[in-house]
């Protein structure tokens, strides 16, 4: 069944326009005294939700051990084969026995997809909301173990940028601790 | 003419000119920060307090920049064009009363570099004499987009003139004078008396119009991005370019001022007689004459982050087929109506 549709007959006072350039003035000024939706972002950062896939982190347990086993799944599960672990026997008597001696990802080749994390039966290797660690040269953006275990003293408190506003910046970025 | 009269008409054309050009940047500025308030965004705000120091960073930059010359484009006319398109936009404002008449050192000075008794049909040429320079540097730069750009321009200066100096007519017949201190006397008194009470369709008329002179938005086919590059000045950069821009927006202020000059009263503040309170008047006769036009230059900015660009075949049909029939018809039903009254 068609249906008929009528179509529009603009009216007189359609067709002088002048109504319809007021509403849209309106529009704009309304706009105009509206909030601003830019965030200034050296001074401000934006916070990123939950789940956020940025920098990687080595976690450790509360008495500073770290929790990494050195058991390669996180490397045999990346995509992008940029984890790279040398594994050995572990310095502690009590506990694990394997620990990562060299833990290193190439931060070029990485693309954030979150295997790693999934894959990892320990929760050691974790993904966090970390975002602008942008750097000079390509050997910078090499990170070791050092480095992802100061990744999560920086990020455990999960405030590293509502922490990090105006007049904070002294705190190292994480690049600086690479 | 004696040393002193002479010497308060520089002083006047130079606070003309300052005023233009402070006000010429103070638009740069605000442009950019208008349209990003109006997208949700903050706009420049880094340089100076609030980001106002813009334009003097901007002007910089353009000097900076490197002055080329195409090959191939005819040297002096390329040349010439920003220089033929600026120095009339800058001298059409030497016949608007900025404020009323002052009395300094002992003579009456009125707040108006020259009191021409053409004073329209000297701005109206004016104008059109800005459009040789749009054409010859479409023409010069030796490139399609330019070339296109000038002819559009051209072509839409012309169908508007007209419906602009129609409208005009109306207010000239109302005031009974060419001269622009008549046509602001004429509107003294309380508010109504303004012409835009008056000549409400005149007053839609002039201001479509002024949109289409001033190239701007909803009427910039001369420099549509997306189909001219640049339109008459694609080919122009650092301060030939920084030229053009000065000129199209010192168009703007000086078709602001005039709009608030035939239409608003000028520097009448209603209901206030500026002449019986000497240098307070005065004050506040500029200050009035200020705010209004800055209300207009806001406009300017307003519609062009409002409304989308007409077609080509859109804008001349609104030239010629309504705009030029309506101003004929208000000056026929205006002359009517005076006939009838003085007849009496």
């Amino acid at each position: 069944m068609a249906t008929i549709v009528k179509s529009y007959e603009p009216t007189f006072w359609d067709k002088l326009y002048l109504p319809a350039l007021a509403k849209g003035l309106m529009v704009t000024l309304k706009h105009f005294f509206r909030k601003k939706v830019t965030i200034q972002y050296p001074e401000e950062k934006y916070v990123p939700p939950d789940g956020y896939r940025g920098l990687h982190r080595l976690n450790k347990y509360p008495d500073g051990r770290i929790r990494c086993v050195a058991c390669e799944m996180c490397s045999a599960a990346c995509p992008a084969d940029c984890i790279h672990i040398v594994p050995g026997p572990s310095p502690w008597e009590d506990g694990k026995e394997r620990y990562p001696v060299r833990f290193d990802i190439d931060l070029l080749r990485c693309i954030f997809c979150g295997f790693c994390e999934m894959a990892c039966p320990e929760e050691a290797i974790e993904l966090t909301e970390i975002y602008d660690f942008s750097n000079y040269t390509r050997d910078d953006l090499l990170i070791d173990k050092e480095g992802l275990l100061g990744v999560y003293e920086l990020t455990k408190d999960k405030n590293y940028y509502s922490r990090r506003t105006v007049g904070q910046e002294s705190e190292a970025l994480p690049s600086d601790k690479f | 003419m004696d040393f002193l009269g002479l010497f308060i008409i520089c002083v006047k054309v130079l606070v003309v000119f300052t005023g233009t050009m402070v006000t010429v940047l103070m638009m740069v500025y605000a442009e950019r920060r208008v349209s990003a308030f109006m997208q949700g965004r903050l706009g420049p705000n880094r340089v100076g307090p609030q980001g106002l120091l813009q334009p003097i960073a901007d002007g910089i930059k353009f000097l900076m920049k490197e002055d080329i010359i195409p090959e191939g484009v005819n040297k002096p006319i390329y040349l010439l064009a920003p220089a033929m398109l600026l120095i009339p936009a800058l001298m059409t404002f030497a016949v608007i009363p900025f404020g009323t008449t002052i009395t300094l050192l002992g003579r009456e000075v009125p707040l108006q570099v020259a009191d021409l008794n053409v004073g329209i049909l000297y701005i109206l040429a004016l104008t059109s004499i800005g459009v040789y320079g749009l054409v010859l540097a479409g023409w010069a730069s030796n490139s399609k987009y330019s070339l296109i750009g000038g002819l559009r321009s051209s072509a839409q200066l012309i169908s508007y003139e007209l419906a602009m100096g129609l409208s005009v007519v109306s207010i000239i017949l109302l005031a009974g004078s060419l001269k622009l201190s008549v046509i602001v006397e004429d509107q003294q008194g309380y508010l109504l008396s303004w012409n835009v009470f008056k000549q409400p369709v005149a007053f839609l008329i002039f201001l479509v119009s002024v949109y289409a002179e001033t190239n701007r938005l909803p009427f910039d086919l001369t420099e549509a991005e997306q189909e001219l590059v640049g339109g008459y000045h694609t080919e122009y950069s650092s301060m030939k370019f920084a030229m053009f821009f000065t000129a199209e927006y010192a168009n703007m202020v000086t078709a602001a001022a005039l709009t608030v000059t035939l239409f608003f009263g000028g520097w009448d503040v209603p209901l206030l007689n500026e002449t019986s309170i000497g240098v307070l008047g005065a004050i506040l006769s500029v200050l009035s004459f200020v705010l209004k036009t800055a209300f207009f230059l806001f406009l300017f900015i307003w519609v062009r982050w409002t409304f989308p660009r007409f077609r080509y075949d859109q804008l001349m049909k609104l030239g010629w087929k309504v705009m030029l029939p309506l101003a004929l018809i208000n000056i026929f039903v205006t002359a009517g109506y005076l006939t009838l009254t003085s007849m009496r």
